[in-house]
């Protein structure tokens, strides 16, 4: 099981990290993407970078949690991550719903005092 | 002195009409609720314009209806709550919330007032079921009513038999309370328990409602069963939120 990745496929999972990376900085640079909701991309990237370098990491890791088919170890933790970031955005989500909801409210009700005069 | 005798004696009520796509009934009802009179209280009729898609906004302004017109569609409770606020800065003693389709007849509010003038409750509903008159839902829709009432009296110990109805009348110190905080969708039933876990003394009037003169009921037959999720989940948390946080007001 010792070399099972062969050299090609790492190099493009390396370069395609690396460009990845590079896209959430320029997002992050040009306003278009938040820095806290970077933070978990850059980390999903780090970790994907470490795991093309290290070409026994999985099967290490898998060991040591005695999972016997390392490939599915990548589904639970991508699964999982998945699921955590998407209850995140839920979260972003309701919080957005809330704002705007008082902002909205509270623009209708200043637009009324304004034209208070003209009823 | 007169001037000061003169003003603890009017009690000021609003009459929150939230409006979406209502250009058929929204006139009607306004002009209605300006029929009302109540010894010592003055009366005015509010209409939160929920950013209807109709008409209801251009007719609002022809006919000079007093009026509040939110930027953006927030569905029925925040723009019910838009009027509360409005009623709360603007020191109303009595809010009352009624449907902006006719349903809800306003000159019965005279009647339902006076518990909350007599000081005995705070919150006065407006009920279909107590003396079964008038307009009674259909069958399927009483049963989840009976459903949602059990499941309310489980959580908060308080009973109330016609919990969906949107006819209210609040006073000052229920007004507080769902001016800071109060459901978007569906916010009938979980209000109750908010009232109720408040220590707000609730009672119910029996009123005789009338079909809906136009417009579609905001729950249909596909959205019963979401409807039902949604608002006995509500319920839920509600009730937890309340329990857990002591009262809500001091949230």
């Amino acid at each position: 099981m010792e070399n099972i990745v062969p050299f090609k496929i790492q190099a493009i999972s390396i370069i395609g990290s690396l460009i990845f990376l590079a896209l959430i900085a320029r997002l992050v640079l040009k306003g278009k993407l938040r820095e806290e909701y970077s933070i978990v991309w850059i980390l999903c990237t780090l970790f994907l970078i470490v795991f093309s370098m290290w070409r026994n990491g999985l099967e290490v890791l898998a060991k040591a949690l005695g999972v016997y088919y390392a490939p599915s170890l990548i589904f639970l933790f991508g699964f999982f991550a998945i699921i955590i970031f998407l209850v995140h955005l839920s979260v972003v989500n309701s919080k957005q719903q809330q704002n705007i909801k008082e902002l909205s409210q509270e623009l209708a009700l200043l637009k009324k005092e304004l034209n208070k005069e003209d009823e | 002195m007169l001037h000061e005798k003169v003003k603890e004696t009017n009690m000021k009520l609003a009459i929150i009409i939230p409006c979406y796509n209502e250009e058929a009934n929204i006139v009607k009802v306004v002009e209605e609720c300006n029929t009302l009179s109540i010894p010592n209280v003055s009366v005015e009729p509010i209409v939160i314009n929920d950013c209807s898609t109709d008409n209801s906004l251009k007719i609002l302004k022809e006919h000079r209806i007093s009026h509040i017109s939110l930027p953006v569609n927030l569905g029925i409770g925040g723009a019910m709550q838009t009027g509360f606020k409005y009623a709360y800065r603007n020191g109303f003693d009595i809010a009352v919330q009624i449907d902006g389709d006719g349903q809800h007849p306003p000159l019965e509010i005279a009647r339902l007032v006076q518990p909350i003038l007599k000081g005995e409750l705070d919150v006065v509903i407006g009920s279909r079921f107590i003396e079964k008159k008038g307009f009674q839902s259909t069958v399927s829709r009483r049963w989840g009513i009976r459903i949602l009432e059990k499941w309310c009296y489980f959580l908060s110990g308080i009973r109330v038999k016609d919990i969906t109805s949107g006819f209210r009348l609040l006073n000052r110190k229920a007004l507080q309370i769902v001016e800071r905080d109060y459901p978007d969708t569906y916010p009938e039933p979980e209000t109750i328990v908010l009232y109720g876990l408040n220590h707000l003394k609730i009672g119910e009037i029996p009123v005789e409602m009338r079909a809906r003169d136009g417009g579609k009921s905001s729950i249909t037959s596909s959205h019963s069963i979401y409807y039902m999720v949604k608002v006995a989940l509500g319920m839920f948390f509600m009730t937890i939120k309340v329990k857990r946080y002591g009262k809500h007001s001091s949230l």
